[in-house]
């Protein structure tokens, strides 16, 4: 359908080197009016610096960009090339971009934010009325609904990215680019995004969106671009296309689906009976949960964030203090809750946050390998670090995991996600731990680091480990989790076995539908609408 | 719009150029106080580069201030390198002096062998002593140690003026406000006969590849390395914050108490209230000149040194207020700042066209 529209966008032999690294090589590309391009691609692959060409952050070292200029030039329908280099021009030329760390100021409102750059500062108030009526306008064709007076400050990370894109309509774009757009939004408000993005092409708007989850691109675009090490390696309709199709082209080699072997659980490992947690702001983070996992199993710890998860694997990682209630880890009770005591009892611990509490960039990979075994004898001796130890494990680790790394001795901030993952999974696994904590193991992970990531914790479970998966990710749940428990408002549900439980019963527990099975139906569709409540 | 963006691989040239335009610029900008002190200003600076490397003597003198900016600078790196910011360096020198008179001066006598020893350790439990209580108040309620060691270097001072001229005044001192003068036995030998190089170098130097192993060796180096790029991730991890925190605290207070020993017991003799001009405060500058390296700071130490006593003898020599002194050497310090800015990124001009109405 989209072979007859007119051409809105072109992108020319473009090529784009950093030092030794060529980030784009001669990548070419075509943009009509009324579709959807998903732009696909592993983390550096060179999608984000493509788009950053095209809107004029960067400039190519080869190749041009050509634009539609629409009715401000002439009207023949012929391409002009947008000068390099110059964002200023990028959005005369209707071209708008959607960044995933959104560019907004949190202390002013939404009106001000849509109009702030837009139009002169010395005029604000006499423009508002007219932005007002033009953005009254923009939300009805669109669908994107904002309290255009609320502090953009307060609203929640959805509504931010309406206005985003509010933004770029106000400034007239015909092209809207938008960067990973779904990374920060629950499944529902993901749905909305694609509703909106369709509803734009429909009304002759021409969209790109970059991505590196292949649901987000099936569901959403009409022709997908694959990026692959800067080059563009292949390009079709989406219609057709599926998951191993598309993840093969993305990555370059087949990916095994991960499979759980069956196997029967072996003996109770962690017992939480009905432990509570109160959070820094006095608040019951966790309520009663109680939950037995054996050894040999993966339990799966479904629910929207937010809802308690942070509770249990702060207690379980140390951080976090039990209020009430009994924690028997290997048939011991733990008495100290502290990471340490928590190290030594033998919990492996994957963070939420990689960056933050996973890994210290500025330290050496070797050393972040060390990070929590620094004071055993295996790397201290007399308070001296045992260097010769360390860099045995870092190498082993980095052969083992297939840590790609410039060495043991590079700092851990230069990885990509994925290889800094590996790291922490290879500090987490060391000693076979009996349990395993994993909090969001895979989140912002490429197709190949998570199914790397899957792999050892199928593993771990294999070979006797008891594993806590905690995740957001519903099809991650289901294809490694033994049981699955859901957590909401701090109260963890019982587990219940994967074979046989259907996502409907998930989503209305996730809901806070305590007893699934008398649920009006009715009443949940109403709680799935309500994407507000779900972010 | 000026923007700073890092460069991808900082160049060897500027690298190597960049304390010399640096120096340049430092004189360039001091020009303008001199003129305006109606002083001229390449004389000025002739006087100045005489009055530090212009003979032995002066070189010596350089080492001599260097001394107490070396061990001052290597506290405030070791706490630095682990995020506690010890901006209390110049009381905990001067209770380390006051510890050192009060051991050092009758107290109880002894050969050069005990007394020595027994300034240095006194000296540094002091400044220990003293850099525990904002360390504590910081790891347990969470106080802010900046304001704490600042403000506690001003009761430091009134204290130490308490004292000299109270309970520790020294009878003998014709009503100066001083203590009594340390024993003979328990001053720090000079190095080199007639000039003011003391032991205290040899003190300052080993402490500096003390620190330097000490952070990239042991274990707890490990640990502070770890607390200070990254609390939360150190805490993760099992690495103990606060126990880390204490540990650098006492090692950094005890740094500066030594710096004091070395003025006091190397140096003047006797504790007065004008013993330091600052060079707990310099010390900072030491410390960020050398990026927080051990090592580098004894380097870091010598240039500042070297800065402050041109400076003086530029503003004696030419009769100048010493405040044009001051002036100088902040100035090029500044100006050293920033050329380090500016080997490590580069300036971005972008032009702001007129938005469209």
């Amino acid at each position: 359908m989209a072979a007859a529209n007119k051409v809105l966008l072109e992108l020319r032999g473009v090529t784009k080197r950093f030092g030794a690294l060529t980030a784009n090589d001669a990548v070419d590309l075509v943009l009509r009016q009324g579709e959807i391009l998903a732009l696909l691609g592993e983390n550096g692959a060179g999608k984000t610096t493509l788009m950053n060409i095209l809107f004029g952050h960067y400039v190519a070292d080869e190749g041009e960009v050509l634009v539609d200029m629409g009715d401000s030039g002439a009207d023949d329908g012929a391409l002009r090339p947008l000068p390099p280099g110059k964002p200023k021009e990028a959005l005369a030329a209707g071209i708008g971009m959607v960044h995933q760390h959104f560019t907004l100021v949190e202390t002013l409102t939404v009106l001000e934010n849509v109009i702030l750059g837009a139009e002169s500062p010395f005029r604000l108030t006499r423009s508002s009325r007219a932005a007002r009526a033009k953005l009254a306008g923009l939300m009805a064709r669109s669908g994107l609904q904002v309290d255009l007076d609320a502090r953009v400050g307060d609203l929640a990370v959805g509504e931010r990215q309406r206005v985003e894109i509010l933004k770029a309509l106000y400034r007239d774009a015909r092209i809207l680019v938008l960067d990973e757009p779904t990374a920060v939004l629950t499944p529902q408000e993901s749905e909305g995004l694609y509703r909106t993005l369709r509803a734009l092409a429909e009304q002759g708007m021409a969209v790109v969106f970059i991505s590196h989850k292949l649901n987000e691109v099936i569901a959403a675009s009409d022709r997908v671009a694959v990026l692959r090490g800067g080059r563009k390696v292949a390009e079709r309709p989406t219609a057709g296309a599926d998951r191993a199709m598309l993840a093969e082209m993305m990555v370059g080699r087949a990916i095994a689906p991960s499979r759980r072997e069956t196997k029967a659980p072996g003996a109770s490992v962690l017992n939480l009976d009905r432990v509570s947690v109160v959070g820094s702001d006095h608040r019951q983070k966790l309520i009663e949960a109680s939950l037995d996992l054996r050894a040999g199993e993966i339990v799966g710890i479904a629910g929207v964030s937010g809802n308690g998860q942070g509770a249990l694997a702060g207690l379980l990682s140390g951080l976090a203090q039990p209020s009430a209630g009994a924690v028997t880890l290997n048939g011991r009770a733990v008495a100290r809750f502290d990471p340490p005591a928590l190290i030594a009892a033998g919990v492996g611990r994957i963070p939420e946050d990689r960056h933050r509490e996973g890994a210290i960039g500025a330290m050496t990979i070797e050393e972040n390998l060390a990070l929590e075994t620094i004071g055993a004898p295996r790397f201290n001796r007399f308070g001296f670090l045992r260097a010769a130890a360390m860099r045995a494990f870092a190498d082993r680790s980095i052969r083992d995991f297939d840590i790609r790394c410039p060495g043991p001795e590079a700092p851990i901030r230069l990885l990509s996600g994925g290889n800094m993952q590996k790291v922490i999974l290879a500090r987490a696994l060391d000693g076979d731990p009996a349990l395993i904590l994993a909090n969001q193991p895979t989140r912002g992970l490429d197709v190949g680091a998570v199914s790397e990531v899957h792999r050892r914790l199928l593993a771990a479970r294999l070979r006797g480990a008891a594993v806590l998966l905690i995740s957001e990710d519903l099809d991650e749940l289901f294809e490694l989790s033994d049981r699955i428990a859901v957590m909401f408002g701090g109260r963890l549900s019982p587990a219940m076995a994967t074979e046989g439980l259907d996502i409907q019963t998930l989503g209305l527990l996730m809901a806070g539908h305590a007893d699934p099975g008398h649920a009006d139906p009715g009443h949940a569709d109403a709680g799935h609408a309500d994407e507000g409540k779900a972010a | 719009m000026i923007r700073l963006e890092p460069r991808t691989q900082p160049s060897r040239l500027l690298s190597a150029l960049a304390p010399v335009l640096a120096a340049l610029a430092a004189l360039c900008l001091a020009a303008i106080p001199l003129l305006a002190a109606g002083a001229p200003v390449l004389r000025s600076y002739q006087v100045m580069f005489d009055g530090a490397f212009g003979s032995l003597f002066s070189l010596t003198e350089v080492v001599a201030r260097a001394t107490p900016l070396m061990l001052t600078g290597l506290a405030a790196a070791i706490a630095f390198r682990a995020r506690l910011f010890n901006i209390g360096a110049e009381g905990q020198l001067y209770v380390g002096a006051l510890a050192a008179v009060a051991a050092g001066s009758g107290l109880f006598e002894g050969p050069s062998v005990v007394m020595i020893p027994a300034v240095l350790i006194a000296g540094a439990l002091a400044g220990m002593a003293m850099m525990l209580v904002p360390t504590l108040l910081k790891v347990k309620l969470g106080a802010d140690e900046i304001v704490v060691t600042l403000l506690l270097n001003f009761v430091v001072q009134l204290f130490v003026q308490m004292m000299i001229e109270g309970p520790m005044k020294d009878p003998m001192s014709l009503g100066w406000p001083q203590t009594e003068p340390i024993l003979d036995s328990a001053a720090l030998p000079k190095l080199i006969e007639k000039t003011r190089v003391h032991a205290g170098l040899i003190v300052a130097l080993i402490a500096a590849i003390g620190v330097h192993v000490f952070v990239k060796r042991t274990v707890f180096g490990f640990r502070l390395r770890a607390v200070g790029a990254s609390p939360d991730a150190a805490h993760f991890a099992g690495i103990s914050v606060g126990r880390t925190m204490l540990m650098v605290g006492a090692i950094s207070g005890a740094l500066a108490g030594l710096a004091g020993v070395g003025e006091v017991a190397g140096l003047k003799g006797y504790l007065t209230n004008d013993l330091s001009p600052g060079y707990g405060y310099a010390g900072i500058v030491v410390a960020v000149l050398a990026r927080l390296s051990p090592l580098g700071a004894i380097a870091s130490a010598l240039f500042v040194a070297a800065v402050f006593v041109g400076a003086d003898s530029m503003s004696r020599a030419l009769n100048l207020s010493s405040y044009i002194a001051n002036l100088i050497v902040a100035l090029s310090l500044l100006s050293v700042l920033l050329s380090e800015v500016a080997t490590r990124y580069r300036i971005r001009l972008s032009s702001v066209r007129k938005a469209a109405a």
